[in-house]
């Protein structure tokens, strides 16, 4: 039971990063159906300045919650400009091109915004300084640090806070028109080219504070952490419906669970001692485990070909059809 | 203006120009063993990506399936090859049996990706198949323990290398001409399987599915197809890279190999059998040159290396990719058919 319960608090903090993720997924597929391949980078990108920030300030002797907050402050705008050069230069040129186009151009991005990070921030591994003094809280034998509370938190309210935005602002109905029908909208007066704009702004900020938050939970960032993060986060958004912003927050959260409590009971479902066959490494309470908790990574694959075979327009998803 | 190749008059003069390249590419590693060895394995390795851009070519060119994870194939290719020939499970076959096996083994895998995604539409099957080639890296990472089988990160060593009847491929030249004569043999079914029925009927798929089957076509199972051929050839290009490295790991099959493959494919001409073996040579011998100039030109300008010859290669792929979507969407060497096709839907 406790395993199950700290699996359960981890898999949600981890979950509501990448819902906030898969936000920006989902919103760029909502209006445009293009699959935002550079997104992860904006994350990593987001992750690297604020590690560049909170170093830069560790020494000033700044509360280190200001320095946090600061540390994000500059993240936010610097991936905003990103997601703004991003669709202006590569992908709005190619909005009436095939579909595979603007794929492929993500692609290319996504590799030039990698190495362009590995330039500035070399490719090794940063540890992101732990200035933040974390409490462990235990509630029902499951450990919660305050970095966790405060995660969950932040997610939540940039969650509420975009839905607001979208289904309350005459930004939102805008952005909802145009991903209903981008020339009827443009018909009635709504410029698409700057609302389309407008959504990468919003997923990039997003982003942002999502690597920000990433890289403070884990410790740690990298100029690859993009390409995995983007992809578990795009796995997020395909399972709660992709273009269909509850469906991503729902979406992340279940598959941070998914992943959690499968990297900790892979290793109980996978011994084969478990299982009752006569080996000898089972003798005298042995194990023989088949698979551990270093198949991590796989389940958020699987989930996600699962759900594209079985289920294609997701959990949350109603517009069926060549959709997927 | 004078003809010096009129061919329809002088059809002989095909098979002078024939004679030519076979007479070049013949020479070509003692004239490049002169510069170095190192320049024969160089453009082994470029022969190795010529296959394996001509197998994706068939997914993606022919049949309009973009696959991300196609490095895999190459991958099951080479550890097929890696546990039959090798110490590590004791197993010494010869290359005849194992070659063949590795391509029919990657085209099941194919298949086996193939089958559940391929109702998927273009953008989502490519991050699925991306997926894919991550699950495999992930399982031969970690498929050292219980029971050691792929020796996880530390790789396979000492394998074998090919030998027929006592004769050992033993040095690069005898790979090289190897590497040669499978390359042209792809290209060689290649170039068969375009104007095939089947090439004609994955043509007809990637431009209209809907209508591809409206018209009788098998669609699933040509798709499947070209997945499980063009699977198979990167299996084939995996054997041979096993043999020729002696040495394999996970690394050697990241996600980054995958997306160059794709680079060679786009940049040369999706569909075009030309295109695409220009632009697996481009890109493979670029990154060479770059890294015999880059670094003393950095010197002398800068006095010391400031960016790695490799970094500026990823920027350049990068940069390639979106360039030539921009610009040149049918790539350097279109084909007919989708050069006609890009140009009327972007204008």
């Amino acid at each position: 039971m406790d395993t199950f319960l700290q699996q359960l608090v981890n898999g949600l903090t981890a979950g509501s990063v990448y819902a906030v993720v898969a936000l920006g997924y989902t919103m760029v597929y909502g209006i445009i159906q293009l699959i935002n391949f550079a997104h992860g980078e904006v994350v990593m990108i987001g992750a690297m300045v604020a590690f560049t920030i909170i170093n830069l300030l560790v020494p000033s002797g700044l509360p280190p919650l200001a320095i946090v907050l600061i540390g994000a402050g500059c993240a936010v705008p610097i991936c905003m400009l990103v997601g703004y050069g991003m669709e202006r230069l590569a992908y709005r040129p190619l909005r009436h091109a095939p579909r595979l186009a603007p794929l492929i151009t993500a692609i290319g991005v996504s590799i030039i915004l990698q190495h362009l990070a590995m330039l500035v921030w070399s490719r090794n591994v940063l540890a992101f300084p732990q200035i933040i003094q974390s409490h462990t809280y235990f509630i029902g034998g499951a450990a919660i640090t305050t970095v966790q509370i405060a995660i969950l938190a932040i997610c939540v309210t940039l969650m509420a806070g975009l839905a607001l935005l979208v289904y309350r602002t005459p930004l939102g109905t805008a952005m909802r028109a145009t991903a209903q029908n981008a020339q009827v909208a443009g018909l009635m007066g709504i410029d698409i080219n700057r609302v389309i704009a407008v959504t990468f702004v919003i997923g990039a900020a997003l982003g942002a504070i999502a690597g920000v938050l990433f890289g403070t939970y884990y410790g740690i960032a990298q100029y690859t952490m993009g390409s995995v993060l983007g992809l578990k986060a795009f796995s997020a958004a395909v399972l709660g419906g992709i273009g269909n912003i509850p469906g991503a927050m729902l979406g992340g959260v279940l598959l941070g669970l998914v992943e959690a409590l499968g990297a900790g009971y892979i290793g109980d479902f996978t011994d084969l001692c478990a299982w009752g066959v006569p080996l000898q490494a089972c003798e005298g309470g042995g194990h023989f485990i088949l698979m551990g908790s270093n198949y991590q990574d796989v389940f958020a694959f699987i989930v996600l070909i699962l759900v594209l075979v079985f289920r294609p327009q997701g959990l949350l998803g109603e517009r069926v059809g060549d959709r997927a | 203006m004078i003809q010096y190749f009129d061919t329809k008059n002088k059809p002989w003069l095909i098979w002078v120009g024939f004679a030519l390249v076979g007479l070049s590419l013949a020479l070509l590693p003692f004239a490049l063993a002169q510069v170095g060895t190192t320049w024969v394995r160089i453009t082994n390795y470029a022969l190795l990506y010529v296959m394996l851009a001509l197998g994706l070519n068939i997914v993606v060119g022919f049949a309009g399936l973009l696959d991300l994870g196609y490095i895999a194939f190459y991958a099951v290719g080479a550890y097929v090859y890696a546990l039959l020939a090798s110490p590590q499970l004791g197993l010494h076959l010869p290359f005849w049996v194992i070659l063949p096996l590795g391509a029919l083994v990657a085209a099941f895998f194919g298949v086996l990706l193939g089958a559940p995604t391929l109702k998927l539409r273009g953008d989502y099957l490519a991050i699925v198949t991306l997926g894919f080639g991550e699950i495999i890296r992930i399982f031969l990472n970690n498929l050292s323990r219980p029971v050691n089988i792929t020796n996880g990160p530390q790789g396979i060593a000492g394998i074998d290398p090919f030998a027929l009847a006592g004769f050992r491929f033993d040095g690069p030249i005898k790979y090289y001409y190897l590497l040669l004569a499978v390359t042209l043999g792809i290209i060689l079914v290649s170039l068969r399987l375009q104007n095939s029925r089947i090439g004609r009927a994955w043509e007809a798929i990637r431009e209209d599915e809907i209508a591809a089957r409206a018209m009788g076509i098998d669609t699933r199972n040509l798709k499947l197809l070209a997945f499980a051929m063009g699977a198979s050839f990167g299996g084939i290009a995996g054997g041979m890279f096993s043999a020729i490295q002696a040495f394999i790991s996970p690394e050697s099959f990241v996600l980054v190999e995958s997306i160059m493959v794709v680079s060679m494919v786009v940049l040369g001409g999706m569909g075009n059998i030309w295109g695409v073996i220009l632009g697996a040579l481009l890109l493979s011998f670029i990154p060479e040159i770059l890294r015999w100039t880059v670094t003393p030109v950095q010197e002398a300008l800068f006095g010391r290396m400031l960016v790695e010859p490799e970094v500026i290669r990823m920027l350049l792929f990068g940069l390639a990719l979106v360039l030539v979507m921009l610009y040149r969407p049918a790539g350097l060497l279109p084909s007919a058919v989708r050069k006609r096709e890009l140009e009327e839907r972007i204008a």
